[in-house]
């Protein structure tokens, strides 16, 4: 388990070299320039000046080392430095972002937990839905809840979260006024009015992003109980006499999780993107917002790290999925 | 004596007409089946009996609610002339609905059989050929890594401009849409082709065919296409489905085909705003979107289970 471990994380390294090559020359080969937004009365001379400040009078092959450079050396050491007051930067250049002049990474920082809390959130509760619809739906298979079930997972599947996020927005901000629809990042929860109203203005983005979570995982729980139920191990449980809570819940879903947690694990990554689409719709400035804007603002450096940050996070996800299922299923062995 | 038997017995029967039997039997395929050819229609040969034009603008007659709006609200705006009623500058509804649903269905039918071609034609190559077979399946997870939505909009945003001044505003974006999805959702089909043909080329049929010298091109074409079509034509619907969600998510997101240009999600996107007055403007179009889609998932779930030999004849 340790070699395959090891072997994943040596071969995880080329894997991600290869898409940063990838995102760095599709935004070095398209002909968006980032000057374009500048007022066309500065005169050629400075507006040449302006593009070497921004250091892009270098060749991609001098920028593509150094922009990696700094992405893996530099921003980390500043890491060090800020958490144990240590030196290690030294001064070194950090990435900076073309709009706002600052490092990337701090603005990152800044956007980060308003779209983890709502992502995160929406997870575990899309998957805490998902499980017992998925358990239901196998052990009393073509019932009317299967049915409903099915037919449920299949509304998340086809629904789109910029249709789904505007009926809830128009059913329960617009007709019932029940919800805001607007999230408000500045909110900060200090009594248990704040908390109930941070609660309020979470439930509608979170369901929206739950609903395509639950849709997915309930389908998979669903089909791997229904594998498992099946099995002769679960007519010996049942032949010896077990209660048929101890079948299900320990037996047979003890079994059929291996299978769903991978892919829970590999459905993280995704989940990020669909946050791009849901933080448009409720105003949320998190993470999906700041790409946005760096990309209407032809900020590379920006919409380059947070695209290669998600690429890091698939690849990671992917690398855990694998390990979990060795992990987790001792009839597989990699080795 | 023999002849009156094969007389009794029934009439042969082909493939597709056993899978459509099986199809039959699956309500909820057939009622997709049913509301896809009637959106297909409704967007192709609706223009020709609705003959309003999509883009006029009447702005004595802006802002008029559907017609139903009457039932509840004696006082609310309403006209026969647009039984969807009409936006803030008095375009009708229903003409844009026919409109960005011509757009909406024609983008997500190229960009899925872009992704089908090129998806079938590497895992084909992968399955077949062994000397490929790593380097091209490496290849697709080295794509299935990348992070596909964001790569999308930056793809959008960044080659706009020269493919619209090369071939024009609509068909540049139209190219330029139906690529990127084409190019970023062919992994799965190309994984699961290669599978099924690597399964098929240790059969029997396929060994005989080698032992009478059969060539590679032939090979595929006459003795693997045929038989890896269910798998490709259930990735056909998951594609179909996904290439509509995808293209009306670019247009929400303002990254999409120009304004004045109505797609599903352009008309949502551009109702949001005054989504609080005028909630069925928004609702139009998201029931659009998401019927096709919904209706697409049923026939793909129908297709799998006519398709799947076992289930079939039950």
């Amino acid at each position: 388990m340790l070699t395959f471990t090891i072997r994943r994380l040596l071969l995880s390294i080329p894997t991600l070299l290869f898409i940063a090559f990838v995102i760095f020359m599709l935004l070095e080969l398209a002909p968006g320039d980032p000057m374009s937004q500048m007022p066309l009365t500065i005169p050629p001379e400075v507006k040449e000046k302006m593009r070497l400040a921004l250091g892009l009078g270098e060749p991609w092959w001098v920028r593509f080392p150094l922009w990696l450079r700094q992405f893996f050396i530099v921003e980390p050491q500043y890491w060090i430095d800020a958490v144990f007051g240590t030196n290690f930067a030294d001064g070194a250049q950090r990435i900076i972002s073309f709009q706002s002049r600052s490092p990337v990474f701090d603005t990152i920082a800044q956007r980060l937990p308003q779209t983890l809390w709502v992502v995160g959130m929406s997870y575990i509760v899309g998957v805490l839905i998902a499980l017992p619809i998925g358990i239901i739906s196998a052990y009393k298979q073509y019932s009317v809840f299967d049915q409903t079930g099915t037919f449920v997972s299949m509304i998340g599947f086809s629904v789109p979260p910029f249709f789904s996020g505007v009926l809830l927005i128009v059913i329960f901000s617009v007709q019932l006024k029940w919800l805001p629809s607007i999230y408000d990042t500045t909110h900060v929860v200090t009594s248990w009015d704040s908390f109930v109203f941070q609660l309020r203005q979470m439930i509608m983005p979170v369901m929206v992003l739950a609903l395509q979570t639950t849709a997915q995982v309930s389908r998979y729980m669903r089909a791997s109980m229904l594998d498992n139920l099946s099995q002769d191990y679960v007519r010996t449980a049942r032949a010896k006499g077990l209660s048929e809570s101890t079948v299900v819940m320990k037996h047979v879903l003890r079994n059929s999780m291996i299978p769903v947690v991978t892919v829970i694990a590999l459905g993280i990554p995704s989940i990020f993107g669909g946050a791009i689409i849901t933080e448009q719709i409720f105003k949320v400035n998190g993470l999906g917002q700041l790409l946005i804007i760096a990309l209407q603002g032809n900020d590379i450096p920006m919409v380059m790290t947070i695209t290669f940050l998600l690429a890091v996070l698939i690849v990671v996800m992917n690398l855990i999925a694998d390990i979990l299922y060795g992990v987790l299923d001792p009839r597989i062995r990699y080795d | 004596m023999t002849d009156n038997t094969l007389e009794l017995t029934e009439k042969p029967r082909s493939q597709w007409l056993d899978v459509w039997d099986q199809f039959k039997t699956h309500k909820g395929a057939v009622l997709g089946l049913g509301f896809l050819i009637f959106i297909t229609l409704f967007c192709t040969i609706g223009p020709l009996i609705w003959d309003v034009d999509a883009g006029k603008l009447n702005i004595r007659n802006k802002d008029l609610r559907p017609i139903y709006m009457g039932l509840f609200d004696s006082s609310a705006k309403v006209s026969w002339g647009s039984p969807m009623g009409t936006d803030n500058l008095g375009r009708d509804i229903m003409a844009n609905i026919m409109q960005g649903g011509r757009i909406s269905l024609a983008v997500g039918w190229t960009a899925m059989i872009l992704a089908l071609v090129i998806g079938t034609t590497v895992g084909v190559t992968a399955g077949y050929f062994k000397r490929l077979d790593g380097l091209l399946m490496r290849f697709t997870d080295l794509v299935l890594a990348l992070p596909l939505l964001p790569l999308l909009l930056v793809m959008m945003l960044l080659f706009r401009d020269p493919l619209r001044s090369a071939f024009g505003p609509e068909q540049g974006i139209f190219i330029l849409i139906v690529t990127g999805i084409g190019i970023t959702s062919w992994m799965q089909t190309a994984r699961i082709v290669r599978g099924d043909v690597m399964a098929l080329k240790e059969r029997e049929f396929v060994l005989a065919a080698r032992s009478i010298g059969t060539p590679a091109r032939r090979m595929i074409t006459r003795h693997l296409l045929p038989n890896v079509m269910s798998p490709i034509m259930v990735s056909a619907t998951l594609g179909l489905a996904t290439a509509i969600i995808t293209e009306s998510a670019l247009s929400f997101l303002g990254l999409g085909f120009p304004s004045d240009f109505p797609t599903w999600g352009k008309i949502l996107f551009d109702s949001v705003d005054r989504m609080t007055s005028f909630p069925e403007r928004v609702i139009w179009p998201g029931l659009a979107i998401s019927l096709t889609v919904l209706s697409v998932n049923y026939i793909g779930d129908g297709l799998r289970d006519a398709l799947d030999p076992r289930i079939r004849g039950l």
